[in-house]
């Protein structure tokens, strides 16, 4: 086993040896502009290129004509929200997400509002969950888009994206889905989801960086105003020369997905069980979001009178994420951890722990054993620890500001 | 271990004190010979307490601490009992924690943790001068 073990699956993965084997080829041989339509060179290229719109579109049940190449998930929330606010603008100015969306989609919200659109953040329950009361109470008369991501990034909570799909549908509203965590992890069939415009990404499901797909619906038809302009690739929808070795990864990433995740996700759960039930028990311990309506890869937790940073450090051998930004001045705790209306405390002691293809049970024995002693080791140093322990609680204690 | 992963930039002095942090544990604050100085608050991420146990000379004898904190604040509280051990309550008192930042090497933003440690002492001395029979309210620092 080497160490530092990889525990941070839901920032990227590594890609498939096989994935990558069948990129290869096409960096060097098969090198030709997928857009040249004179020549072979050009034509092989275009052919693997819906080859892979062919496996993305496959994963999410979907037509491959619906299937618009991006650079990543960053791009597709930005044109799928934009594209969308733009072309419907005359319907309406209002738009509806949710305070525990990935940044990419929140930022471009809020471009949108100096744009002069309007915007309404929904507040997630305590599980992590949205509530459909409350998001059909959101809806405005002029509201034209909502945006609810399938899965979310820090606590792998699955949002009720089927239900939320049937109220815009009826209401004639825009449904963007933010899919970067679902896709590979659960099922998506977007025959029965009623989604407009779903963004996914390669890095996420073992396929390279800088590749990503946006599914927009034919059928009602979805229409969105590009964002990036030139030689009217991808059905004029986002122009640029297509990355076909990047293309052809995210393909095989997502038809390697489709036969294995089953039985992937199945040994991840059991790992990510053990590794949940080896901690639990250190007391002081919070799971952060719901854990039945959860992605299998996913624990998020919050360990009681340990600091972010010391804490970060003492597990420097497990490469985990953490609620707190250590490295940033600003010492801002998780927003999405906020939103559940976890303190600050609880918020920066959180460590997110996502598993993967290529996590092992002796990793996941290593992790546990790391993690009870460092936060022994933490809490034996913490003041706040002995006052818990001689059955004071430290947050009703008067503390002087600094 | 991956020593290299170090995103703060902390010296090795840092580190060291974090990883091996010397005097950590808890004397009887009850023992009248004994100051506890606790500083920080649970809220901005640092809680310090710091004990000392001084002799019929007036030096302190014994340091212990305990901190709730980034690295950077374990390690100045860690620092701060090494180097009050053998002195004076006037000596110690006199510790600065530009001192400590600078033995620390301390980054920019971290410079509050060896201001708290500097609390940290001087509270303790506070609180151990309030418990002597005639104490009085006039304190050296």
């Amino acid at each position: 086993m080497k160490l530092p073990i990889y525990l941070d699956y839901s920032a990227t993965t590594p890609v498939d040896a096989r994935v990558a084997q069948r990129m290869m080829p096409y960096l060097t041989e098969i090198f030709g502009n997928p857009a040249s339509r004179s020549h072979e060179f050009g034509w092989k290229a275009e052919k693997a290129v819906e080859e892979a719109r062919k496996h993305v579109a496959d994963l999410l049940n979907a037509d491959p004509r619906e299937i618009i190449w991006t650079s990543g998930a960053t791009e597709g929330n930005n044109l799928a929200l934009k594209g969308a606010a733009h072309f419907h603008r005359g319907k309406g100015r209002h738009i509806v997400t949710v305070k525990t969306e990935h940044k990419s989609v929140l930022d471009t919200v809020k471009e949108l509002e100096r744009q002069g659109f309007e915007a309404t953040y929904l507040q997630p329950g305590p599980n992590g969950l949205i509530d459909l009361e409350q998001f059909k109470a959101a809806l405005r008369e002029d509201t034209i888009l909502v945006s609810v991501m399938m899965v979310n990034n820090e606590i792998g909570v699955i949002q009720p994206i089927a239900e939320v799909g049937e109220i815009c549908r009826a209401r004639g509203i825009a449904f963007h889905c933010d899919a970067v965590q679902a896709a590979g992890k659960i099922a998506i069939d977007l025959a029965r989801l009623k989604v407009d415009l779903m963004t996914v990404t390669a890095h996420k499901v073992y396929g390279p960086k800088g590749i990503g797909a946006l599914y927009v619906r034919r059928k009602p038809r979805m229409r969105i105003e590009p964002q990036i302009h030139g030689g009217g690739h991808e059905q004029g929808l986002r122009s640029g020369t297509l990355p076909t070795h990047q293309i052809v990864g995210m393909g095989e990433a997502f038809r390697i997905a489709k036969l294995e995740m089953a039985a992937d996700n199945e040994r991840i759960r059991s790992l990510r069980d053990r590794l949940w039930n080896g901690i639990k028990d250190l007391g002081e311990v919070t799971l952060n979001g719901d854990l039945e309506r959860r992605v299998a890869n996913n624990l998020n937790v919050s360990f009681a009178f340990v600091e972010g940073e010391a804490l970060i450090m003492a597990l420097k051998d497990i490469g985990v994420s953490s609620g707190s930004a250590c490295t940033s001045a600003s010492f801002e705790p998780s927003y999405v951890l906020k939103a559940l209306g976890r303190s600050d405390q609880l918020a920066h002691s959180s460590i997110r722990f996502t598993l993967g293809r290529f996590t092992t049970a002796e990793e996941i024995e290593f992790a546990i054993g790391l993690v009870r002693r460092k936060i022994a080791w933490l809490r034996d140093l913490s003041p706040l620890w002995e006052m818990h322990q001689a059955g004071i609680d430290p947050d009703k204690l008067e503390w002087a500001a600094p | 271990m991956s020593a290299a992963w170090n995103p703060m930039g902390y010296s090795e002095k840092l580190i060291d004190h974090y990883e091996n942090p010397r005097n950590v544990g808890s004397m009887d604050r009850s023992d009248p010979l004994v100051g506890t100085g606790m500083v920080g608050s649970p809220s901005y991420g640092d809680v310090m307490k710091l004990q000392i146990r001084v002799n019929t000379k007036g030096v302190i004898e014994e340091a212990r601490f305990k901190t709730y904190g980034c690295c950077s604040a374990i390690a100045s509280s860690s620092l701060a009992t090494e180097w009050i051990i053998g002195r004076t309550l006037e000596e110690a008192a006199a510790i600065q924690s530009t001192q400590i930042a600078e033995e620390l090497d301390l980054p920019p933003v971290k410079l509050h943790c060896s201001m708290l440690a500097e609390d940290a002492i001087k509270a303790a001395i506070a609180d151990y001068r309030a418990k002597q029979p005639g104490a009085q309210s006039c304190l050296s620092h």
